[in-house]
């Protein structure tokens, strides 16, 4: 299936609440709305025509202007070798959205390196901790402003510049050759 | 060179090498095992330093795969905070005398990771590191040279002499060693 009868199978089913695809000219995706996520992806792989057994890879982007977080699903059928692409967008500062973990078991991971990276709360999920960072990680790094700490476990996160301060020596040789030739008194030139 | 470094090597380093002193230098610099601790593309490296072609068995030194039977830890490649610790636990894990050698641009200042938020900037923020082995990764030959100059301080070191003054003032040692039981 093509992705324009993909999102008119989920609209004969969903009716308003599915939109419009985004754009042609950019890779297709579909917006919803947080609170129907569940329930499109529950129906998305358990439809037999859609199939989709399974989640490829769940991002996320950060918007700061737009104070907007994406959540991006990839999903893949194996069985009908087709993908699809659900977007979801949250409020930046408090990023919740239900865990689809119950749908696809590989969303756990996935989840948790969102949560991780992006500090997005996924909501019902199992085991909801950092799987990157380490557990007593200060931000979420991913995030556009996200600023490093001064240490780490008393191990400092920067590094001085070790030639800060070194100056050439040639150029030293040149500065001191130019001076001494200014101080030498001239010779005069013989007519 | 760093100013600890200079002080570290000062202290150790003397002309009055004791006979049985180069005895036992020249047991230790011919059997330095080093800690199998590749960490990122530097431990390709460190394998094929290892390996046939450039066998750095040649010099007695040969991998371990625990820090207790390891003398010299060669960390190569990227260190993240995460492994920051497990590499200091390493470090303490092993026996004296023990030896670093930061391999590689990563592992001396975080090379090319280091503006990077997980990346530690250096293991000598850690661990004092005896040889900074520079490149990226640097050829088993560059390593190699490092391994040689970790023989040459072993050799300079005289563990026997300063062990059998243990308890005596430390003036009378004659040279600016601290000796500790």
């Amino acid at each position: 299936m093509t992705f324009a009868e993909i999102q008119q199978r989920l609209a004969a089913k969903f009716g308003e609440r599915i939109g419009a695809l985004s754009p042609a000219n950019k890779d297709p995706f579909l917006v919803i709305a947080a609170g129907d996520l569940v329930e499109i992806c529950r129906f998305a792989k358990e439809d037999a025509e859609l199939a989709f057994d399974c989640l490829m890879n769940l991002s996320s982007v950060d918007w700061p202007k737009k104070n907007q977080i994406e959540v991006v699903y990839h999903l893949w059928s194996y069985s009908k070798r087709h993908a699809f692409v659900l977007k979801v967008l949250l409020d930046r500062a408090q990023p919740r959205i239900a865990s689809v973990e119950s749908v696809w078991k590989s969303a756990d991971w996935l989840e948790r390196e969102q949560f991780d990276l992006m500090g997005v709360q996924f909501e019902g999920h199992p085991d909801l901790r950092r799987i990157m960072m380490p557990d007593d990680w200060v931000g979420n790094p991913l995030r556009k402003d996200y600023a490093e700490q001064p240490q780490w476990h008393n191990i400092t996160t920067t590094r001085d510049n070790s030639l800060e301060g070194y100056v050439r020596l040639d150029e030293l040789k040149k500065k001191a050759a130019e001076a001494a030739a200014a101080a030498a008194p001239k010779k005069e030139v013989l007519q | 060179m760093p100013k600890d470094y200079q002080q570290d090597f000062g202290s150790i380093i003397t002309s009055k090498t004791s006979f049985i002193d180069e005895i036992i230098n020249l047991a230790r610099k011919s059997s330095i095992f080093y800690l199998l601790f590749g960490l990122a593309c530097c431990g390709i490296e460190l394998m094929q330093t290892g390996g046939p072609r450039a066998d750095i068995d040649r010099f007695g030194s040969v991998p371990r795969a625990t820090p207790r039977q390891s003398d010299l830890m060669i960390v190569a490649g990227t260190l993240t905070y995460k492994m920051a610790e497990r590499c200091r636990l390493l470090y303490e894990q092993m026996a004296e005398p023990k030896y670093v050698i930061s391999m590689g641009s990563c592992a001396s200042c975080g090379g090319l990771f280091q503006y990077a938020y997980s990346v530690c900037k250096g293991v000598d923020k850690l661990v004092p590191v005896d040889i900074y082995v520079p490149g990226c990764p640097p050829r088993p030959e560059a390593l190699t040279e490092g391994l040689m100059r970790v023989q040459d301080k072993i050799v300079r070191e005289r563990w026997f002499s300063a062990r059998q003054k243990i308890g005596q003032p430390e003036a009378s040692l004659g040279v600016d060693y601290k000796v500790t039981a």
